[in-house]
């Protein structure tokens, strides 16, 4: 787990973050145990209260579930719900900043349209971009 | 329970003001740095606390009590000093045997195992130690105090990287056992900022904040691009800071930031940043 200090969102935040991300990568699988708020706290010095609300946030997400007295864990599912969430998040987080970046760079739809189809990073099946303007 | 009350405090010497009017509280439990510039008033008001020196005006409660001739309270409180009150010929394995005569509650098991990992010999004469081994017994003394109030007086005075990484995280380790009141007084901001909950900051003797770290983040943010377009936005705002480069401008506000305020900020086509305690900290006690 790493944290950036010169990241933008707060601590709480990001930290939430990485152990969703972790889970993504298959790091924390569903219906296993993740670190707890101690190890967390301690490795990464800081503050238990801002562990404590970043973990709060995934519990209120239903991403993972405390058990009284053993610690916690991944819930069933939470791989899908993240998923969901991220892709939600994709137009916002990545797609705009590029297209602000293209902008600022004068590029033209067909110009980024034409990069995306002759990436090699995408599968073309599902990841075939028109060149018409919506 | 240990919530510290400062009421109206001000100290001064001669016609020096090292404290004036100074109020603010310590909430039980919780890990508060006290941040200022050097001759800010931090060691003054933490002496006050502890009652070494008295203020010339105002209180100082803890748990509504006043600290001033208590006994009772001030055996509550362990104060890592900047300064060493033992004798020089004294060895580290007994002053650990003259605090557990003060302090009760000093775990010796505990002092010997944090001993052993910062690799300070029980067997040392003070005298003997370095600036660097000096500080790590007073952190172990303070730590292993166990006392409801800790403070730390500049805690990484002459600590290598090695040697602060592992302060960091026994402290909080060790808070996380036994959450009680921890005062960090220091000026290396960037390296508590995550430590802590709650911030107290002074300039010049005088109450700048008295607020949680989040709060102060919510706060406090920077805007940059284009001179013209920054001065546009920030008209009538509280800048705390601001930074030319010839035409390119950087503003840093603290107020509550609206969805207006985002909307005009990208109008403007400016950069919005998220300012560091450290910045905030160095623009208001500039």
């Amino acid at each position: 787990m790493q944290l950036d200090a010169e990241n933008e969102k707060p601590i709480f935040i990001q930290l939430a973050e990485s152990i969703e991300d972790n889970i993504l990568k298959g790091i924390y699988p569903e219906e296993t145990q993740i670190p707890s708020t101690t190890e967390v706290a301690v490795t990464l010095k800081i503050n238990p209260a801002t562990v404590n609300r970043g973990v709060n946030l995934l519990v209120d997400d239903g991403i993972i579930y405390k058990k009284r007295g053993v610690g916690m864990f991944v819930c069933q599912g939470a791989h899908e719900k993240i998923m969901a969430k991220h892709k939600q998040a994709f137009y916002q987080n990545f797609l705009l900043p590029i297209l602000e970046e293209a902008k600022n760079l004068g590029l033209s739809r067909e110009e980024i349209s034409q990069m995306l189809n002759s990436s090699t990073k995408i599968e073309p099946a599902e990841g075939r971009i028109s060149n018409e303007p919506h | 329970m240990s919530r510290i009350e400062i009421r109206h405090v001000s100290k001064a010497y001669g016609k020096t003001v090292a404290l004036k009017d100074v109020t603010a509280t310590i909430s039980d439990g919780k890990i508060c740095g006290l941040l200022g510039r050097n001759g800010a008033g931090k060691t003054t008001l933490l002496n006050i606390i502890t009652n070494r020196i008295f203020a010339d005006q105002g209180q100082v409660y803890i748990n509504d009590e006043p600290v001033i001739e208590n006994d009772k309270i001030q055996g509550t409180i362990f104060y890592m000093t900047e300064k060493t009150l033992y004798p020089k010929e004294t060895r580290v394995s007994e002053v650990f045997k003259i605090t557990k005569g003060f302090y009760p509650s000093f775990d010796l098991d505990y002092a010997a195992s944090l001993s052993d990992r910062f690799k300070l010999e029980p067997r040392k004469k003070i005298s003997s130690l370095s600036t660097g081994y000096l500080t790590i017994l007073k952190l172990v003394l303070t730590l292993a105090s166990d006392a409801p109030i800790t403070i730390y007086d500049e805690p990484v005075l002459g600590l290598d990287a090695n040697h602060r990484d592992l302060f960091y995280k026994e402290l909080i380790s060790h808070y996380n056992d036994a959450p009680n009141t921890v005062i960090l007084s220091t000026h290396l901001i960037e390296e508590v900022t995550r430590l802590l909950e709650d911030v107290i900051m002074l300039r010049e003797g005088a109450m700048l904040l008295d607020q949680p770290v989040d709060s102060i983040l919510q706060l406090a943010y920077t805007v940059s691009g284009d001179q013209e377009s920054v001065d546009r936005y920030a008209v009538d705002k509280k800048v705390i800071s601001r930074e030319t480069l010839g035409r390119y401008k950087s503003a840093t506000l603290y107020q509550t930031r609206t969805a207006a305020d985002d909307e005009l900020i990208s109008q403007l086509g400016l950069d919005l940043m998220p300012a560091k305690l450290q910045d905030v900290f160095i623009s208001l006690t500039n």
